[in-house]
């Protein structure tokens, strides 16, 4: 680039003077700066997208009409669907709750999956408890704690009756603590 | 900076400071020569703003690369996935619409920009003067601007892009012995489908902005060697007016320029959002493609071509007309720049312009006039108002491991799952921290029947318990272990 054709120009040129200079060069770098943030603000938003809306939020799965529920007897195990938002996507999956009462006889819905370390918790209708059959945890049928290695008792899930149907918000819980904490 | 500036000590100290970073910069970088190479140019006759266009191309092209990148972090180029992603970017992402708009309109204001820019550099004889290798790769760049429209346009995959994508890969088959050969290794196949998108979006992506980078680097690279040619009166070769440098003037052009073209995308975006139609039918006999404004001309002009003569229409004409238009600096020689001076080369530009400009206005009214025609897009408009209305319904994820099962299967399944088989091993074969894996065991069904009954020592030993249940459900749930794959 330094063998110019208008090589003899630029011996000739004379950038303007400093002051003048600065001006414009503000100038430039306030115009530029606006023009840029009309596209940067847009482009942040967009791919800030997924972290600020839930697109992995689950929506509510019909258990059934509530008619045909009865757990008097003792917890009744549900397979549902649960559909999940993976951004522009949704993904079905069969999961399993258990529909039970509480103590004031209340209809109470317990996720299946074990506190302590995430096992399916089978209902043992002999004994009348639940009994996690990897270490051995175990559970009164309104999912109280009673005695092994988990933490909490099992975790009930968010419910709700519309035109005579039970619908679950399936979700899932943070295991190893002593409180009730959804995950993402 | 500015020494001048009688400060406070803190404001002269960071002065010097930031003096003190520059020079540190510019002894590993030379930083201070590139910027005075890059912004003492000199323009013959001073700034004008008839030099903003080449600028303007370069900051569009940055803007989409920019805008491009932004959204590939959503998009998925498979015929299954293409259109859904789009609309996802258009219907739920955060400001989605809005940049793909301003990528989609940015791709008529490149096209744009490339006329006037031509226009000016033909009007202004700004190619004369040995300046040949600069008109070609602007030819070049050209061309390369134009492949990628059509690249993109395919890529969100709805009717209109399928189909004038489909009208204009089909073109390429007209070439002489070869056509069929490019139609298919445009499209990857004899027909449309998900291997044109992966195709395109290669294109589209990675090898025309190589090339266009690259096209790039050797324009700016040439105009610099050949220096700006000024106005029409200045001598191409040997300048004689005051020349201005290229800073601060000339950018402040270029960036006001740069600005409001950026403003008006801006606007067009968020108050007439680029439109997404109903995901491609091929099945579709009645849709009437029609392709993007600055395809229209040439779309248009194939209609006086039919059968035999279309390699005449297509191949020989726009070859003569685009070898006349490349060779243009070899051609028209003389330093003489005012344009009423050459009255062959603008004349012939002028005409070229005209007709197809002309092209496009008569295929607009040839199909305000053809009732049939009329109606067609006044559907496939109510078509593309209505999906764009419509809700975004996220596509359903195929159900792995979740097969249609034969009622004993089922009866197996739902046995798993209430004897709690599944509190150990995964319902579709997978193995836990608990349980061991059981697809692709390999063993009979009744082979595990009898495990089930009695399992070995090291399977009690892992925590297995004999399943003790009636005959025929032990059948269905061996059946349903047996058939997990
Ligand atoms: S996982 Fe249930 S007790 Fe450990």
């Amino acid at each position: 680039m330094n063998t110019n054709q208008n090589e003899g120009l630029l011996t000739q040129l004379t950038l303007p003077s400093p002051p003048r200079r600065s001006f414009l060069g503000a100038l430039l770098v306030v115009g530029g700066g606006a023009v840029s943030a009309l596209l940067t603000v847009p482009l942040v938003r967009f791919a800030l997208h997924p972290i600020f809306v839930k697109t992995t939020e689950t929506s509510w799965s019909d258990i059934g009409a509530l008619s045909d529920l009865d757990p008097s007897a003792g917890p009744v195990r549900k397979a549902i669907q649960v559909e999940q938002r993976d951004g522009w996507r949704k993904t079905t999956s069969e999961q399993s709750v258990y529909v039970t009462r509480d103590a004031s006889g209340q209809l109470r819905v317990l996720s299946s999956v074990c506190p302590h370390l995430g096992c399916t918790v089978p209902w043992l209708e002999e004994k009348k408890e639940f009994i996690c059959p990897c270490h051995g945890g175990i559970f009164s049928s309104d999912g109280t704690y009673r005695g092994g290695p988990a933490p909490r008792g099992m975790d009930w899930l968010e419910t709700k009756v519309d035109a005579g149907h039970l619908y679950v918000r399936y979700q899932y819980f943070r295991q190893l603590v002593p409180t009730r904490e959804v995950m993402g | 900076m500015n020494h001048e500036t009688r400060g406070s000590p803190e404001v002269l100290g960071a002065v010097q400071q930031s003096g003190r970073l520059m020079r540190w910069l510019n002894r590993r970088t030379g930083v201070r020569n590139l910027l005075h190479e890059g912004l003492a140019e000199p323009i013959p006759g001073g700034a004008r703003f008839a030099y903003v266009f080449g600028s303007g191309l370069l900051f569009i092209f940055l803007s989409q690369i920019i805008t491009g990148i932004f959204l590939a972090l959503y998009y998925v180029p498979s015929a299954d996935h293409a259109h859904v992603t789009v609309e996802y970017i258009v219907k739920e992402v955060a400001a989605g619409s809005f940049l793909r708009s301003i990528h989609a309109y940015g791709s008529s204001a490149m096209i744009l920009l490339l006329l006037l820019h031509i226009t000016q550099t033909f009007l202004y004889g700004s190619y004369k003067g040995r300046r040949e290798l600069l008109w070609l790769s602007g030819c070049i760049l050209m061309a390369l601007v134009l492949g990628m429209a059509f690249t993109g346009y395919l890529l969100p995959w709805d009717q209109k892009a399928y189909f004038a994508t489909a009208v204009g890969t089909n073109m390429a088959s007209e070439v002489p012995l070869v056509g069929d050969f490019i139609k298919r290794m445009m499209r990857g196949g004899a027909g449309m489908g998900t291997l044109t998108i992966s195709r395109f979006f290669v294109a589209h992506v990675f090898l025309i902005p190589g090339l266009i980078f690259a096209f790039m680097a050797a324009h700016i690279y040439v105009f610099r060697k050949a220096g700006a040619a000024g106005p029409i009166h200045e001598n191409p070769v040997r300048p004689r007016m005051q020349p201005q440098p290229f800073y601060p003037r000339q950018v402040l052009y270029d960036l006001a320029f740069s600005a409001a073209l950026l403003i008006a995308l801006g606007l067009l975006g968020h108050y007439l959002p680029f439109e997404l139609g109903p995901k491609a039918d091929p099945a579709d006999a009645q849709y009437v493609p029609r392709p993007e404004w600055y395809y229209l001309p040439m779309f248009q002009w194939l209609k006086y071509w039919p059968g035999a003569k279309a390699v005449i229409g297509i191949v020989v004409i726009p070859s003569v007309i685009a070898s006349l238009f490349a060779l243009t600096p070899f051609l028209d020689r003389g330093l003489e720049r005012r344009p009423w001076k050459r009255p062959i080369s603008v004349g012939l530009y002028s005409l070229t312009l005209l007709g197809l400009i002309a092209l496009g206005v008569i295929s607009n009214r040839n199909d305000r006039r053809d009732p049939a025609v009329l109606q067609q897009l006044a559907r496939q408009e109510k078509a593309t108002a209505d999906f764009i209305a419509a809700k975004f319904e996220p596509e359903e994820a195929s159900r792995t491991g979740v097969p249609v099962l034969s009622p004993e299967l089922e009866k197996g399944k739902a046995l798993f799952s209430s004897l709690a088989c599944n509190a150990c091993h995964r319902p579709d074969g997978g193995g836990t921290a608990a349980g061991a894996k059981l697809k692709g065991l390999g063993k009979s069904q009744d082979q595990i029947k009898s495990l089930l009954l009695t399992p070995t020592k090291s399977m009690v030993a892992g925590g297995m318990t004999p399943v003790q249940q009636p005959d025929h459900d032990l059948a269905a749930l061996s059946a349903y272990v047996a058939s997990l794959k």
